[in-house]
């Protein structure tokens, strides 16, 4: 029954006006319309980083190496992949970019640097596109939504790589730390590593996803949880095995069968739903929203320099300035 | 449900071959006409050199995407569901404007369109000219909630010459659109929080005299279609009859169309809507009712128009088209409105107003030019062209400042010299009143000399006589 707000006599009669169909109307636009997500994934090699982005997908959607290895870049490189998956009805066009090269050397000084100005440059893109006078109406969205740094499973705590890393990240991108091939790790190593990294982290002053100043009252206690789980120890595997007459994603050793999904052996299925099923749609909104609007003010700000106009005092860093004189 | 499945063996790529610093290789350079592309993304230009992104540039993007098939449930199905629900934290936006002379009923139509008392007076018919009246208000239906902002005009159609009747609106119009941009040109903006204003939707109000359009109509109409979603609706329909209304209508559209105006149409691209919003297509301009009085018939109170001779139900199909507006307008393409609003409305004013102040894409020699280019150009030429004002009126100021000075300075000699012709008169007066007073003086003196000597004499003279008169 619609209400009217303030300086409105309340509701007459019963009929239905028919603005909650706007759900609707939003959801099949949409649908139309179908989702880009650009995924990151950053780590050191060897730490399984393409299996496990193969199992969260639940397709090829990056390159595992094969056996013949390809001499190891000198320097990071970055490398994309798209693929365009389907489900529900949902097209998704889904970017893996991967680093090579990543923190493999003896000496990994600025490492990062590649990293971090492929995605500036992917911000610069888009705000080039959305300057022009004759502008798409979609802009292509390359910007990385989501950036997963695999940690090594070594059960001390953050070395200085990844704090130096972290700390660059997370001021441009969503950062979501991960412990690789956690199947190495008992639980209650685990556990106490994910501690030390916790307070690492809080020490360094790294915020990563969710972020506890953006977020809404109604996501907070389900983003609590998720925090309280931060970094997730996940293990990644594209093998099926059949236990028990079910088939199961997981590894097998000679003790025993680590099940991906199973929420006791790791905590690939939390991240999975958080990635996917609740926060991807929050992902892509907050790149947007904060990351790439912080890039586009600290562009723009450098940019115009702020000079005071002499003739009317005024900063000229506006572009109602262009329109007075205009006239 | 799973899309088609392609996968092609990755090829030893000749990319890796090129080196350090190169910014992305390619998977798998086979240009394989087997391949099922779903999806092709555009091309991009190179990146102005302004922008300082060193080797990171991307030149090319015909990246082959592959359509892989899922082997299991991976969940991002519920995407618009995440989408949804944001969205319904947010709250929606709508702005209505509705163009029609006074007591067409548009604010009843609107009552009864939302189903609410809007508290709106009805105007008087006498204004001078056609002002703007918007009003907001926050409706609230299940969970969802949305911003509608009716704009009225007020006015329309009174004056006499009624030649300017439009100019108010599409200033108003265009002045939304211009909010808008400046808000997306500040360096520091918050495009989220920002309350939409640009208007999404003008329904057109048409007298139903039963013969055509007036041409106040057409004309109206023509300057706002490429502003804006026009629907043209005919007001008061009741007082149509049913074979009357089907000649209106055609007579109407045939009008509409000879003279070129590009009225709202209902999308028929997706699917879902496309034969429902076909059929309405062809139902335009909605005859509609209004009505803010409940009338009782059989046993439910319904909005309608009671007239001694009958009843006219506002919610009957047959009655009139209002249930067919309502559904066009809210139910189904609110949405459509707003997208149609942002992407083709307002990016056409967007892309006039940069080209009148001399932005463009591409600069003197063909060559991509970057916004921030232009308005640095801009900027400099702007300072320029103050400084030179600047440095004129301080000339011409300087200018007058002498000429005033020598004007000051005969004026001041002029002064001296009287000053000085005035006091030699002055000492000339009194030299004269001196000597005047000098001889004055003189024969005051004689004067008392004289009458002592004939006081003496008298004196004398008596004595004598006293002497004669005793002797005898």
């Amino acid at each position: 029954m619609p209400q009217a707000g303030p300086g409105v006599s309340p509701v007459e009669g019963v009929t239905y006006v028919g603005i909650d169909t706007l759900q609707e109307q939003t959801r099949l636009k949409a649908l139309r319309r179908g989702y880009t997500f650009n995924l990151l994934v950053v780590g050191r090699s060897g730490l399984g980083k393409s299996t496990f982005v193969n199992t969260l997908f639940k397709a090829t959607v990056a390159r595992r190496k094969s056996g013949e290895e390809e001499p190891l870049p000198s320097t990071t490189e970055v490398k994309t992949v798209s693929s365009s998956l389907s489900e529900g009805g949902v097209r998704l066009n889904l970017t893996i970019t991967d680093t090579p090269g990543f923190g493999d050397h003896i000496n990994n000084e600025n490492c990062w640097e590649p990293i971090v100005s492929y995605i500036e440059a992917q911000y610069g893109r888009y705000l080039q596109e959305e300057q022009k006078v004759d502008r798409l109406l979609h802009i292509p969205d390359t910007r990385i939504h989501c950036c997963v740094y695999f940690i090594p499973p070594t059960g001390h705590s953050l070395s200085s790589l990844d704090v130096e890393v972290l700390q660059r990240l997370d001021k441009i991108v969503n950062v979501v730390p991960v412990v690789a091939k956690a199947d190495t790790l008992t639980l209650e190593e685990r556990a106490a590593f994910k501690e030390r990294i916790r307070a690492d982290l809080s020490d360094h002053a790294i915020k990563v996803y969710p972020l506890q100043e953006y977020e809404d009252l109604d996501d907070a206690p389900e983003n609590m949880k998720i925090r309280e789980r931060l970094p997730f120890a996940v293990v990644g595997s594209t093998t099926w095995h059949e236990i028990h007459g079910k088939k199961l994603l997981g590894r097998r050793s000679n003790w025993g069968l680590v099940e991906v999904e199973n929420k006791s052996h790791n905590d690939f299925a939390y991240m999975r739903d958080m990635l996917i099923r609740t926060h991807m749609q929050d992902l892509i909104g907050s790149t947007a929203e904060r990351h790439y609007e912080n890039f586009r003010r600290a562009r723009l700000s450098t940019k115009t320099t702020s000079k005071v106009n002499i003739v009317n005092g005024q900063d000229t860093d506006h572009m109602e300035d262009l329109n007075e004189s205009k006239i | 449900m799973a899309a088609v499945a392609v996968e092609r063996p990755p090829s030893p790529s000749s990319s890796h071959a090129s080196g350090i610093g190169d910014g992305t290789s390619r998977e798998g350079s086979i240009p394989s006409s087997t391949s099922a592309r779903s999806v092709s993304s555009p091309v991009f230009t190179s990146l102005s050199p302004d922008l300082h992104l060193g080797d990171w540039y991307i030149d090319q993007i015909d990246e082959k995407i592959r359509t892989l098939k899922l082997s299991g449930h991976v969940g991002f199905d519920s995407l618009p569901d995440q989408l949804v629900a944001k969205s319904t934290q947010n709250g929606f936006t709508f702005n209505i404007l509705c163009i029609g002379e006074t007591g067409m009923g548009k604010s009843t139509l609107m009552d009864t369109l939302f189903n609410t008392s809007f508290e709106s007076n009805p105007a008087p018919h006498t204004l001078p000219a056609v002002k703007l009246k918007s009003h907001t208000y926050e409706l609230q239906e299940s969970n969802v909630r949305l911003k509608l902002t009716i704009v009225d005009t007020v006015g329309y159609g009174d004056q006499i010459n009624k030649g300017d009747s439009f100019t108010a609106i599409v200033d108003y119009i265009d002045k939304q659109f211009d909010d808008y941009l400046q808000e997306e040109l500040k360096i520091k903006r918050s495009l989220s929080a920002y309350h939409d204003s640009r208007i999404h939707a003008c329904l057109y109000f048409i007298c139903p005299t039963g013969h055509g359009l007036k041409s106040i109509d057409l004309v109206c109409m023509k300057k706002l279609d490429s502003k804006v979603n026009v629907i043209p609706v005919i007001a008061k329909a009741d007082t149509i009859s049913k074979s009357e209304l089907t000649k209106f209508k055609q007579r109407i559209i045939q009008e509409i169309k000879a003279n070129g105006i590009q009225i709202y149409q209902f999308p028929t691209d997706d699917d879902t809507m496309a034969k429902v919003n076909t059929e309405m297509n062809n139902q335009i301009p909605f005859a509609v009712v209004g009505s803010t009085d409940f009338v009782r018939v059989g046993n439910k109170m319904l909005r309608a128009r009671q007239y001694p001779w009958g009843t006219v139900q506002v919610e009957n199909e047959s009655h009139c088209d209002f249930t067919k507006l309502r559904e066009m307008l809210i139910r189904t393409n609110m949405e459509d409105m707003r997208e149609v609003t942002h992407q083709r409305h307002y990016e056409l004013y967007r892309k006039k107003i940069l080209e009148t102040m001399g932005f463009s894409d591409v600069g003197q020699d063909n060559q991509p030019v970057s916004f921030q280019q232009t308005f640095e150009q801009k900027r400099v030429e702007h300072r320029e062209e103050l400084q030179r004002k600047e440095d004129e009126m301080r000339q011409t100021f300087v200018l007058r400042v002498k000429e005033k000075e020598t004007e000051l300075k005969e004026v001041e000699k002029e002064l001296y010299t009287k000053y000085d012709t005035l006091k030699r008169e002055h000492a000339e007066e009194k030299k004269r009143y001196e000597d005047l007073k000098k001889r004055l003086d003189e024969e005051k003196a004689e004067f008392q000399k004289r009458k002592h000597q004939v006081a003496t004499q008298q004196l004398t003279s008596h004595t004598l006589t006293l002497g004669k008169t005793k002797k005898k």
